[in-house]
């Protein structure tokens, strides 16, 4: 129940791979959504957008029930051979990975469709490929909402804590991180500890918001 | 030592150390856990991984295989179920502190009796724990109603999650007055509370039960063996519960 650097590195971990296959998986979802005209548009951007609107204890009680060794997923996962999906490490992912999904896909799908189509059809006519034009064209000028992308989704899974307590389960070592610790120090009544760890989190937000909105500011100011 | 030679033969990590016992713990019985659980470990040489919550969640978590060795709930509700659908060893449940409500009023140089105090019409906001998901908060209402007091207290009833949300509702002066856990008051002033008599209420008997998972951990059943012996009850009692 000590402030102990597993806790820290624990949530750095869980953040870092969160946000890592956000931006992996998220990317080519958010140019999807930027550039299609399917009529299922507007029902995976509500899909999407869920997670912001859902109490983030239905969210946990949900992957709880579909991700436990009985759970239609978590039953057909095992069956496979995979690991426990809940209260370990990899079901925190999981969790995470739907709890931050809009705080990194709606700042891409901005930033995608910002980018002038005539741009990419002028690469187009110098003979660039699909993968050179969204390298040298989309990336450069999506870098801003890439780069708040990534800060909010890693913020902001740092900060969850009804989805990651309770499918993670409270677990010293293995899923208690900084939110959750900071749960168990008001429980135990150790307001002193309480308060270094909430202090600590609310500087960190904080210092995270600024930088995403001081790069963001240097970004807009005109550079062709 | 006779303890640690019992739990040297099974229930080792590869380091040849004992493994730690996994106890899911009601949030309002985490501080006299952690104190328990540093005198066992210090008795024993084995580890206690505390995982704090509230009753009805982690219930809903070891019924999904939760990997818990033992159940220190905040009632005998959620213990009895686990046992009816086969989550326990068997014949393992058992009462291990009774919780006492008091009435507390923060910064008052001297309270009247309960009844006087709760009557005098001065409450602006009488915080409680919810009624449907905390123990505390189903006695504290079964106290108003046994007094004649919750249809005119209702008005002025805030309603905290937990038993320690509720308490944070009155020891930051949100509200005035609340019906919390006695085992809340350490280190406050004796004149800012009062005990309520346990017959205006079902008694809070909070139950421990062995988990099917720790049945194997030979840690687990000494633990509970300890929770139940004369040190651990004295200690429990000194937090503000009454020992069964």
């Amino acid at each position: 129940m000590t402030l102990d650097w597993r806790v820290i590195a624990l949530t750095a971990e869980l953040a870092g791979v969160t946000t890592a296959i956000l931006i992996i998986g998220g990317t080519p979802l958010a140019w999807w959504l930027s550039r299609t005209h399917s009529r299922a548009r507007p029902v995976i951007e509500a899909v999407v957008a869920l997670p912001l609107v859902l109490p983030p204890t239905v969210l946990g009680f949900y992957l709880l029930i579909l991700l436990s060794p009985s759970g239609a997923i978590g039953a057909f996962w095992e069956s496979l051979g995979g690991p426990r999906l809940v209260f370990s490490f990899p079901g925190l992912v999981i969790g995470s990975v739907l709890y931050s999904l809009p705080f990194v896909i709606q700042p891409l799908h901005n930033a995608f469709r910002a980018v002038p189509d005539t741009l990419l059809d002028a690469a187009a006519a110098l003979r660039a490929g699909p993968l050179d034009r969204f390298r040298s064209v989309v990336l450069p000028l999506a870098r801003p909402g890439f780069l708040t992308a990534m800060t909010l989704g890693f913020a902001h899974t740092v900060g969850e804590f009804g989805v990651v307590l309770m499918i993670g389960g409270n677990i010293p070592g293995r899923t208690q991180v900084l939110s959750i610790a900071l749960y168990n120090n008001v429980e135990a009544l150790e307001y002193g500890r309480a308060h270094t760890l909430a202090g600590g989190l609310l500087a960190f937000s904080l210092a995270v918001l600024l930088v995403v909105y001081s790069l963001n500011r240097r970004f807009e100011t005109p550079r062709l | 030592m006779a303890l640690a030679l019992a739990v040297a033969a099974c229930g080792t990590d590869a380091g040849g150390r004992p493994r730690a016992v996994r106890v899911a713990v009601a949030g309002n019985f985490a501080a006299p856990l952690s104190e328990l659980a540093r005198q066992f470990t210090e008795r024993s040489g084995i580890p206690i991984e505390a995982s704090i919550g509230a009753t009805g969640q982690l219930y809903a978590q070891i019924v999904n295989g939760a990997p818990f060795d033992v159940f220190l709930a905040a009632d005998d509700v959620r213990p009895a179920l686990l046992e009816r659908d086969g989550w326990t060893a068997s014949d393992s449940r058992v009462a291990y502190a009774v919780g006492r409500l008091v009435l507390f009023v923060p910064g008052r140089a001297s309270l009247a009796s309960v009844d006087a105090e709760l009557r005098g019409g001065g409450i602006r906001a009488l915080a409680l724990a919810n009624p449907h998901t905390a123990p505390y908060g189903a006695a504290a209402q079964q106290v108003l109603e046994r007094l004649g007091l919750w249809d005119s207290l209702r008005a002025v009833v805030i309603r905290g999650e937990s038993v320690s949300q509720t308490f944070q509702f009155v020891a930051s002066g949100a509200a005035d007055a609340g019906l919390v856990a006695l085992s809340q008051m350490t280190g406050r002033d004796s004149r800012e509370y009062r005990v309520i008599s346990d017959t205006l209420h079902r008694p809070l008997r909070q139950e421990a039960a062995l988990l099917r998972q720790g049945s194997e951990h030979p840690g687990a059943r000494a633990f509970l063996t300890f929770l139940g012996g004369e040190q651990a009850r004295r200690m429990i009692a000194g937090f503000g519960y009454d020992t069964p």
